[in-house]
């Protein structure tokens, strides 16, 4: 490149900008942290192609481009500035589609797109201001409007890593819902042995939501959101051993005679910890806020997943302890450093 | 490098510190330039009163502005020449302070100043000197440095702190100075420790400066005399230097809210300001010159140049050969803290420590979003107050309630900001917090 030098003469100085300090900004910005949220989502949408067919693709893009479209309008109406390019709501749609059955009938969710960013997000103020998890909320008002579908659209699974399930009348049924109805002995009957039941759900080859049920994909894209720093360790770790040690200790037959790593590897546990929970607008900003938020969210999906209607609970968990984050936010504040002795605290 | 350096526990940032730039260059005296225009307010606390007038001569280190008030430097002529008057100019903030306007003598022979005893005088006259000299504190603030060597007689001193730790990324004035200056520094801290009366010094220095570090640590082992003077290496982190997380970082004490670091037995003397109080007390010079960086990729040539005060920042610009084509920022101060100023007929002070010329690449100017609540500037802050909640309040028209949110004890130093991703104005939320928050 020429250098191009200039000496200072009134007149041709540049015009200088002038703003608050500081001058320099770290390089993370929504729209970068959106987008590789984005990113670290594709990977189990892939795999869920592999194993439920395009169906699972075309579901999310309609998810996509029904929070993308509903976003745009409400902007437009609202006459507010127009955000979609942030990849906010495509995350929003992503994760709406993670957690519908791959065998609903595509038009079903596009209901849900909306509520979640017309209702849950923009006529809350927007990114920032939404009290609760679109895309649970979208989930969770399906769940109401499309029981059936969202509770049987099952898909039996193309592959089976370790070739070891049996096709029979409830090979297509989630591990949750054989758990809940049938118990731990006849899951892993079904699956051959503990051993393959716990290698097929961390890959991830079991029935299930379209995006919840590689683990490990998951697990890869949580712990490169962790590497770059945009989530923290406190929601995602304080969740999933929640759920595991109430598992094991309530969740067999007798105290301690549940299964704690089929609790964490299924119904969509990971999924909520890593890129559910710790969405920055409903959950807590601070290392302990986070860690109650966690436990709370961790503590919820087992009861509900016991003693609830629903085999599976992580959706409606998180949706509980999302109001709680103004208030853990204002119990749980950082240490100040060196608070002044009287007055101000 | 150092697997001991010490540091702060809570928040901090790492912004690229972009110190190789100029960190290499000598300290290089600039050439006078043909006016000056000396501000006689250069420190905090009351103006100074012009004593000159138009078509006086004066010499280099004339006095030409004082004030009956305890809280005020004096301001002395930075050069010998014809005062062409009093008059009104900028200051870096953009307001307008009176200021001296020279036409500056370029024959006039140079001041030479002869070494003094100092070792035999009392504590008493040595804070004389200092006084006589018109030293403020360097690193920013501009203190008068004869109060804060004055601790009220309840402050239990023990310990002195030089400030070497120049956190700021681009800044490389105090390590130009401690490396070609470290024996004249080291005389400076005896002096201070003397008016103190005390024994006990810390330098502290970033671990990026390793050549500040040896020629410290060699004038150190040259003459320990009677006091117990440490170098210590501090972590490489920002805001290193800020006085309450230096202090905790080298003592392990908390200065509390609305405290001085007085309350917990401590000065803290900036390096160029204890370079100012050697060349004062041993040599009698008082402070009119300075040592300024002068970097930024916006610049044709950087330079770590002594300059008079009262030097117009455009005169420096015209001296390195001009601005690039790309230039679009100015700053005054390090890029966290430091001014934007709108035009170069600015003054150089006895405070200003760096001039940035910063390219459009260097600088951030995307506009600012709402709050996503990441809480990361939470985790950034060192002070452990809520800048999110602050920023928030304040654009629901409810600063007044920020007090709870410890506003007061945010020293502005941009870390939060700095992390922010939607890039949103912290610091300036929370300077107008401050105005609107009750204590």
């Amino acid at each position: 490149m020429e250098e191009q030098v200039m000496v200072y003469k009134e007149s041709e100085v540049p015009k200088l900008s002038v703003g608050v300090s500081p001058h320099v900004r770290a390089e993370d910005s929504v729209e970068k942290i959106m987008w590789t949220v984005v990113a670290c989502l594709v990977p189990p949408l892939v795999w869920s192609i592999f194993l439920f067919g395009m169906q699972s693709l075309y579901i999310t893009l309609v998810c996509v481009f029904s929070c993308v479209a509903t976003e745009w309008i409400t902007q437009k109406a609202l006459k507010r500035p127009i955000t979609v390019k942030d990849g906010s709501a495509v995350i929003t749609g992503m994760l709406l589609a993670y957690t519908i059955p791959p065998g609903v009938p595509i038009w079903t969710p596009i209901l849900g797109c909306v509520v979640a960013i017309y209702i849950a997000k923009q006529l809350m103020g927007g990114l920032g201001y939404n009290i609760f998890n679109p895309a649970l909320i979208g989930r969770a008002f399906l769940v109401a409007t499309f029981p059936v579908a969202m509770t049987s659209a099952w898909v039996k699974p193309e592959i089976y890593l370790t070739q070891s399930a049996q096709v029979d009348a409830i090979s297509s049924a989630t591990p949750l819902y054989i758990i809940k109805h049938y118990g731990l002995s006849v899951l892993f009957e079904k699956y051959g042995s503990q051993g393959k039941v716990y290698l097929d759900f961390l890959l991830g080859s079991m029935p299930g939501c379209i995006g919840e049920t590689s683990a490990l994909l998951i697990l890869i894209g949580g712990l490169y959101l962790l590497y770059k720093g945009y989530i923290t360790w406190h929601i995602p770790v304080s969740m999933i051993v929640t759920v595991g040690v109430l598992s094991w200790i309530f969740g067999g037959e007798g105290l301690f005679q549940g299964d704690p790593i089929v609790a964490v590897l299924t119904g969509g546990v990971m999924l909520g910890a890593f890129f559910m929970a710790t969405d920055y607008v409903t959950s807590p900003n601070y290392s302990t806020g986070k860690i109650i938020f966690g436990i709370g969210a961790g503590a919820l999906t087992v009861l509900i997943r016991l003693k609830g209607g629903y085999p599976e609970g992580v959706c409606y968990a998180i949706l509980l302890m999302n109001p709680l984050t103004p208030a853990l936010d204002q119990w749980f504040r950082p240490k100040r450093f060196a608070p002044s002795k009287g007055g101000l605290q | 490098m150092y697997n001991s350096a010490l540091t702060f526990y809570k928040g901090g940032v790492h912004p690229p510190e972009r110190k190789e730039l100029c960190e290499q260059n000598p300290i290089e005296a600039m050439p006078l330039p043909q006016e000056v225009t000396i501000p006689l307010t250069q420190h905090f606390g009351s103006p100074c009163k012009p004593l000159v007038k138009k078509n006086d001569e004066i010499k280099e280190g004339d006095v030409l502005g004082a004030t009956d008030s305890a809280m005020a430097a004096l301001v002395h002529s930075s050069v010998s020449g014809k005062v062409k008057g009093v008059e009104e100019c900028l200051n870096l903030m953009g307001t307008k302070v009176l200021g001296v306007n020279i036409q500056v003598d370029k024959d006039s022979p140079p001041i030479s100043y002869q070494v003094k005893e100092w070792r035999d005088k009392s504590p008493q006259e040595l804070l004389e000197r200092v006084k006589a000299a018109g030293i403020v504190g360097m690193g920013g603030a501009g203190f008068p440095t004869h109060i804060k060597l004055s601790p009220p007689k309840e402050a239990k001193v023990d310990t002195l702190i030089l400030n070497g730790a120049e956190c700021e990324p681009y800044l490389t004035t105090d390590q130009a100075l401690m490396r070609e200056k470290a024996e004249e520094i080291l005389e400076g801290a005896k002096i201070i420790l003397k008016i103190l009366g005390i024994r006990t010094c810390f330098l502290g220095v970033e671990e990026n400066k390793p050549d500040a570090i040896s020629a410290l640590k060699d004038a150190v082992a040259k003459g320990k005399e009677e006091y117990d003077i440490q170098v210590k290496v501090l972590k490489t982190k920002y805001p290193q230097g800020s006085e309450k997380q230096l202090i905790y970082a080298i003592t392990q004490r908390k200065v509390p809210g609305f405290g001085l670091p007085f309350d917990v037995g401590v000065v803290v003397q900036n390096v160029a300001t204890t370079y100012a109080i050697y060349e004062a007390v041993v040599l009698g010079k008082p402070l009119y010159e300075r040592v300024v960086t002068i970097t930024g990729k916006g610049i044709n040539r950087t330079a770590n140049l002594l300059i008079r005060v009262g030097t117009k920042i455009k005169d420096v610009v015209e001296y390195l050969g001009g601005t690039r084509e790309d230039l679009r920022r100015v700053i005054v101060g390090g890029p966290m803290m430091g001014f934007a100023v709108p035009t170069l007929d600015i003054p150089i002070t006895k405070t200003t420590s760096g001039i940035l010329f910063l390219t459009k690449e260097e600088v951030d100017e995307s506009p600012h979003k709402g709050c996503i609540r990441c809480g990361w500037c939470l985790d950034a802050c060192p002070m452990g107050i809520m800048p999110n909640e602050i920023g928030i309040y304040v654009e629901a028209d409810r600063a007044q309630e920020t007090g709870q949110f410890g506003v007061f004890e945010c020293f502005e130093c941009g870390s939060c900001a700095y992390v922010c991703p939607a890039k949103r104005p912290l610091v300036q939320f929370i300077r107008y917090a401050k105005t609107k928050a009750k204590r």
